[in-house]
C-alpha cells in the first residue's frame, strides 16, 4: 500500500517532469526539470530493491545535470528564459511519432503475456552484480571500461582548439609543430 | 505495483524523451530527450529484473549498461557541441545542416 503510493507519486512526478522540460522557456529550468525526473527514476529504482543502482543514478544525475546546467548558460541563447521564445520543429510529426511509438509499447506491454516470477532475489542483489560483472558478464564490463576509454579520447580530441592537422600541416609533414609558443628547454 | 506499471511508465518517459529528440532544434535539448529516453530504459530493465528474473543478474548488468550509455552520449554530445560552436557558431541542428553545403 505504501509502495504504491510513492510508485504513483514518483511516476506522476517523472512524467510530469519529463513533459516540462521540453515546455519551459528557460534552459536553466529544462535542465533542473530533467533532473527532477531522472532522481524519480532513481526513486523507482531503489523501490525495486536495487539500492546500490538507485544511489549511483541519484548521484550521477545530480552532477551531469549541474554539468548540463553549465553548458547550457555557456552555449545557448536565452538561458534565463527571459523572452518567450520556441526552438522546434517539426512538432506535429514529432508528436505523432511518439504517439505512435506509445500507443505500440503500451499494446505490447498489455498484451504480452509476462512469465511468472522465477527465483528469489537474494538477500544482497549489489553482492550479485559485482559477481555477475566479474564473472559471467566479464565481457560486458570489459567493453564498457573500453568504451569509456575511448569516450576520454574522443572528447578531448573533438574538444581541442587545435588539432594535429593545424600543427603538422594537412598532410602532417611538417617537421616541427606550427604553435604559437615553441615549447621545450630553452625556447 | 505491477511490471505492467512500471513498463508503462517506462514507455511514458521513452515516448516523451523521443518527442524531445525528434524536435528540439538545440543540440543539447535534443540531449536531454535523449537523457530521459535511456531513463526509460533504466526503469524498464530495473523492472524487468524485479517482476520477472530477481535470482539472475542480468538485469541489472543491462540497467548499468544504461547509465554508461547516458554517461557517453552526454559526454560525445558536449564535445561536439564544443567541436560545432568553435567552427561555425551554431548550436542549433538545423544551421548545422543548412551550414554543411
Amino acid at each position: 500500500m505504501f509502495d504504491d503510493v510513492i510508485f504513483w507519486s514518483l511516476a506522476m512526478l517523472a512524467v510530469a517532469a519529463g513533459v516540462m522540460v521540453f515546455r519551459f522557456d528557460s534552459m536553466a529550468r529544462a535542465t533542473y526539470a530533467l533532473l527532477l525526473s531522472l532522481l524519480c527514476v532513481g526513486g523507482e529504482v531503489l523501490l525495486l530493491g536495487l539500492d546500490y543502482l538507485g544511489v549511483v543514478i541519484v548521484l550521477m544525475m545530480t552532477i551531469e545535470m549541474a554539468i548540463m546546467a553549465v553548458f547550457m548558460v555557456m552555449y545557448m541563447m536565452n538561458p534565463a528564459g527571459l523572452m518567450p521564445m520556441t526552438m522546434i520543429h517539426n512538432k506535429r510529426g514529432a508528436a505523432v511519432i511518439c504517439a505512435v511509438v506509445f500507443a505500440a509499447l503500451a499494446a505490447g506491454i498489455l498484451l504480452t503475456p509476462w512469465p511468472a516470477r522465477r527465483g528469489r532475489a537474494s538477500a544482497d542483489p549489489t553482492m550479485d552484480l559485482g559477481m555477475s560483472l566479474m564473472g559471467p558478464q566479464m565481457l560486458t564490463m570489459m567493453t564498457l571500461g573500453l568504451a569509456l576509454f575511448a569516450t576520454i579520447v574522443v572528447t578531448v580530441v573533438l574538444a581541442t582548439r587545435r588539432g594535429r592537422y593545424d600543427r603538422f600541416g594537412d598532410d602532417l609533414k611538417a617537421r616541427t609543430a606550427d604553435d604559437p609558443v615553441r615549447g621545450g628547454v630553452g625556447r | 505495483m505491477s511490471l505492467e506499471l512500471f513498463l508503462l511508465l517506462a514507455a511514458a518517459l521513452f515516448s516523451i524523451g523521443l518527442f524531445g529528440a525528434l524536435a528540439q532544434q538545440s543540440v543539447v535539448m535534443l540531449m536531454m530527450g535523449l537523457e530521459l529516453m535511456l531513463g526509460g530504459v533504466i526503469v524498464g530493465a530495473a523492472a524487468v529484473w524485479h517482476y520477472i528474473a530477481p535470482d539472475a543478474a542480468d538485469g541489472q548488468v543491462l540497467v548499468v549498461l544504461a547509465v554508461t550509455v547516458m554517461a557517453v552520449e552526454m559526454a560525445v554530445g558536449f564535445a561536439v557541441v564544443t567541436a560545432l560552436f568553435r567552427a561555425r557558431e551554431v548550436d542549433m541542428t538545423d544551421m548545422a545542416a543548412e551550414l554543411k553545403e
